[in-house]
């Protein structure tokens, strides 16, 4: 362990524990949760690990009331997170909309299993994907990433605080329950000051401070409570001063900034990873944990002689829209293989335009998919 | 006014201890600050303000003793006191 | 009260966003002498205004937040509690402050108000009672008595209200105090105190909504109100919590009713984040 209490080295570890031990690393220092299966492990972690290193780790009393304590820590200039499960995920989302209104970095991790409701508390799901997106009211756009191992996992972590930092916004790393339980070998690297972005601070004497007034970058400078700005924000639109301003023109300069920030840099954010896509006729687009499973049923369609490609979407929201647009112009077929009744194949299908066919291959959770499953599509597709 | 004889507390009594002020603008004309000044300083008048609320008036400014509940009461900050600073010192002193 | 170099109301200017009014609260509403006792509370504590953030919820006292001249932020709707909990166990040096209103503490953020308490969170909880949510219409509200007209209790409140100085005690709060509007001096008072409180303090503000429950509940004037609170109240400085239930003509017992020392959560936190360094060290 290093001075600043960061592991470092090789370590077999399951991915809730490596999603902690990667939010430690980013310098979180505050943790609020709520106990949920299968998330539970993330918080068991950062209260033992965060009063060693200097932070703030408190179960409170509801994921409502975790979601809030985060973005106060915030403000307060701690990274903060907090970790659930659907059913949890689900309370967030009202404030998940606080966090985007008022540019609050945070990350919030969704460990999903099987729904509606109470579900399949143990058993994997992932059917949080357009919630994530959608799922607080009001328009607005969001983070979402979707790690499929324990080292993506911490991986990931690292870079959901980077990007919330970075775009003053919630990120949601939409993990789940097989990727969240499953131990595998996870390298934590030696993570310097210059691996982390922090929050863009006020110049102190640059004029009046106005917490809403962005430069081109559309992301505007956040001072944190107590240096002395003594600035006002609030969840009611609000104009740069960060004062309630009750006018369609108003919600119209600030709802297009709020979207255009993660709009206009969605290259900067968005990541996928392609396997043999040069030649494919068919691409199977998946991510988490069935991500896995679609690489190997390429694997086996290509020694089939079926030209097959793979495409990991690592980065859910934004989605990665030119690039689908892109495949979709020379592909034949887009096969989603997801954990639900089809939720990304509605936005692969919208990006393919027409041009390329989009076939879903759902699953109603409590189990991932065999890659006989998703073979079988393959082949249906090439015949 | 032509005095007999000067009371012994002439000095305090000429002048207010404190100088109530009410924002025309501001008052809302609920009435709090004339029901509730000890002294009857404040009442409230026959005159709206452009909003068109009943404004309170100073009835009775010298009677001031800054005890400055008015000032607290007011819902919309509309009463403001100046102490006199002149009688202060006199009493003080 | 404004002190006796005449400062009073350079303490308003001093804490008050004056270029935001007027406000957006009725004519006669409680909320603004409220307001005015607390922005002296902090003047006369002593508190460094750059540490102090004020956080409210939602509701015509939600607004507070947005009339101080300090850090302030203005939440969801129940959650400015949890909110400033974050704020303050991520930055111990700062002084929390929650203002809002009954329904906004009490009924959907209860669960928080009670947590907080138990927790004995650093912060002060300052509640506007006007009995009803006076923002969407005059709805019946979780302190509103028995048999009181609501615009959805029309033929009076069937339920029983919570008795928040008892809720608050049985919590945990090691300072509760209520008083009503016309209790000025004496609110004044007891914010300060409250400001200066090591964990959890609750003031309880009666105030009168005339606009709203009062018009239902024959008291259509802001001083009407307030001349029933002068017949009703009696100062009971240390009655059990227990006993100061408010109905719908009956006394309102204001005064402190409690005020206790019990370990702050932050003196605890500090007390495990030891142990687990010690814990470490020795592995």
């Amino acid at each position: 362990m290093t001075d600043n209490g960061h592991l470092s080295g090789e370590f077999f570890i399951n991915g809730d524990v490596a999603c902690a031990e990667g939010a430690i690393s980013a310098g979180c220092r505050f943790f609020a949760g709520y106990p949920i299966t299968p998330a539970t492990e993330i918080a068991e972690r950062m209260s033992r690990r965060l009063p060693v290193v200097g932070g703030t780790y408190i179960q409170m009393e509801d994921e409502i009331a975790s979601m809030n304590a985060i973005l106060g820590a915030s403000w307060a200039g701690v990274k903060s997170m907090t970790s659930t499960s659907g059913p949890g995920f689900s309370l967030m989302m009202e404030n998940i909309g606080l966090g985007v209104m008022l540019e609050t970095p945070c990350v919030v991790v969704d460990i999903q299993r099987a729904g509606p409701s109470t579900g399949l508390p143990t058993l994997v799901g992932q059917q949080d994907v357009m919630q994530a997106r959608w799922g607080s009211h009001g328009s607005y756009e969001i983070i979402a990433l979707s790690p499929d191992s324990p080292q993506h996992m911490f991986d990931l972590t690292v870079k959901a605080f980077n990007l919330s930092e970075k775009y003053r916004v919630p990120v949601l790393i939409m993990s789940d329950e097989v990727v969240g339980h499953m131990s595998e070998k996870v390298v934590i690297p030696e993570i310097s000051a210059a691996d982390l972005i922090y929050r863009k601070m006020p110049q102190i004497g640059s004029g009046p401070y106005h917490p809403y007034k962005a430069d081109e970058s559309l992301v505007p400078p956040m001072a944190i409570a107590g240096q002395g700005y003594r600035f006002h924000v609030t969840g009611l639109t609000h104009d740069e001063s960060g004062y309630p301003a009750m006018t369609a023109a108003a919600q119209d300069r600030l709802i297009t900034r709020l979207v255009d920030k993660i709009k206009t840099h969605a290259d900067d954010i968005i990541l996928y990873d392609e396997y043999m896509t040069d030649d494919a006729e068919i691409v199977v687009c998946a991510y988490g944990i069935t991500s896995r499973i679609a690489r190997y049923a390429v694997k086996l369609a290509r020694q089939q002689g079926i030209k097959a490609g793979f495409l990991q979407l690592i980065t859910l929201w934004p989605f990665a829209e030119r690039r689908v647009r892109e495949l979709a112009s020379r592909v034949k077929t887009f096969i989603v293989p997801e954990i639900n009744r089809g939720q990304i194949v509605y936005e692969v299908e919208r990006c393919s335009c027409g041009k390329a066919r989009s076939l879903s291959v759902p699953h109603s959770g409590g189990d991932v998919h065999k890659p006989e499953t998703i073979l079988a599509a393959i082949k249906e597709c090439h015949a | 006014m032509k005095l007999w004889r000067t009371p012994f507390d002439h000095n305090h009594s000429a002048e207010p201890l404190a100088y109530v002020f009410i924002d025309r603008e501001r008052c809302k004309g609920c009435g709090f600050c004339a029901e509730y000044c000890p002294c009857d300083v404040l009442k409230m008048g026959s005159e709206l303000s452009s909003k068109g609320y009943q404004l309170a008036v100073v009835k009775d400014g010298d009677k001031c003793l800054a005890c400055g509940f008015c000032e607290l009461i007011c819902p919309e900050f509309a009463v403001k006191l100046t102490i006199n600073n002149k009688v202060h010192s006199e009493i003080k002193s | 009260m404004p002190d006796h170099e005449g400062n009073g109301h350079s303490i308003i200017a001093k804490y008050l966003r004056q270029d935001r009014l007027p406000h957006i609260w009725c004519p006669a509403c409680g909320i603004g002498p409220a307001l005015n006792c607390f922005l002296r509370a902090i003047d006369k504590s002593g508190l460094d205004p750059d540490k102090i953030s004020v956080i409210s919820g939602i509701g015509c006292s939600g607004r507070v937040a947005g009339y101080v001249k300090l850090d302030s932020f203005h939440t969801t709707h129940g959650r400015a509690i949890p909110f400033a909990t974050g704020l303050k166990l991520a930055n111990p040096e700062l002084k929390a402050v929650v203002f809002s209103g009954d329904g906004d503490l009490a009924a959907i953020g209860g669960n928080h108000l009670i947590h907080a308490a138990r927790r004995n969170v650093d912060m002060t909880v300052i509640c506007i009672n006007n009995f009803n949510y006076g923002m969407t219409g005059g709805q019946v509200g979780p302190t509103a008595p028995y048999d009181v007209r609501t615009s959805t209790t029309p033929y009076g409140n069937f339920e029983s209200p919570f008795n928040l100085p008892l809720l608050l005690y049985a919590s945990g709060a090691t300072y509760i105090a209520r008083w009503t509007v016309l209790h000025l001096h004496q609110l004044e008072n007891t914010m300060t105190e409250a400001l200066l409180k090591p964990g959890f303090s609750f003031v309880e503000v009666i105030s009168p909504c005339p606009a709203v429950y009062g018009r239902m509940n024959k008291e259509p004037e802001g001083l009407d109100s307030l001349k029933s609170y002068e017949k009703r109240s009696i100062i009971k400085n240390g009655a059990d919590p227990k006993d100061v239930g408010i109905t719908q003509n009956g006394p309102i017992i204001v005064g402190k009713f409690i005020d206790v020392d019990r370990p702050t959560l932050h003196t605890n936190l500090a007390v495990v984040a030891e142990r687990a360094k010690k814990q470490v060290k020795n592995s």
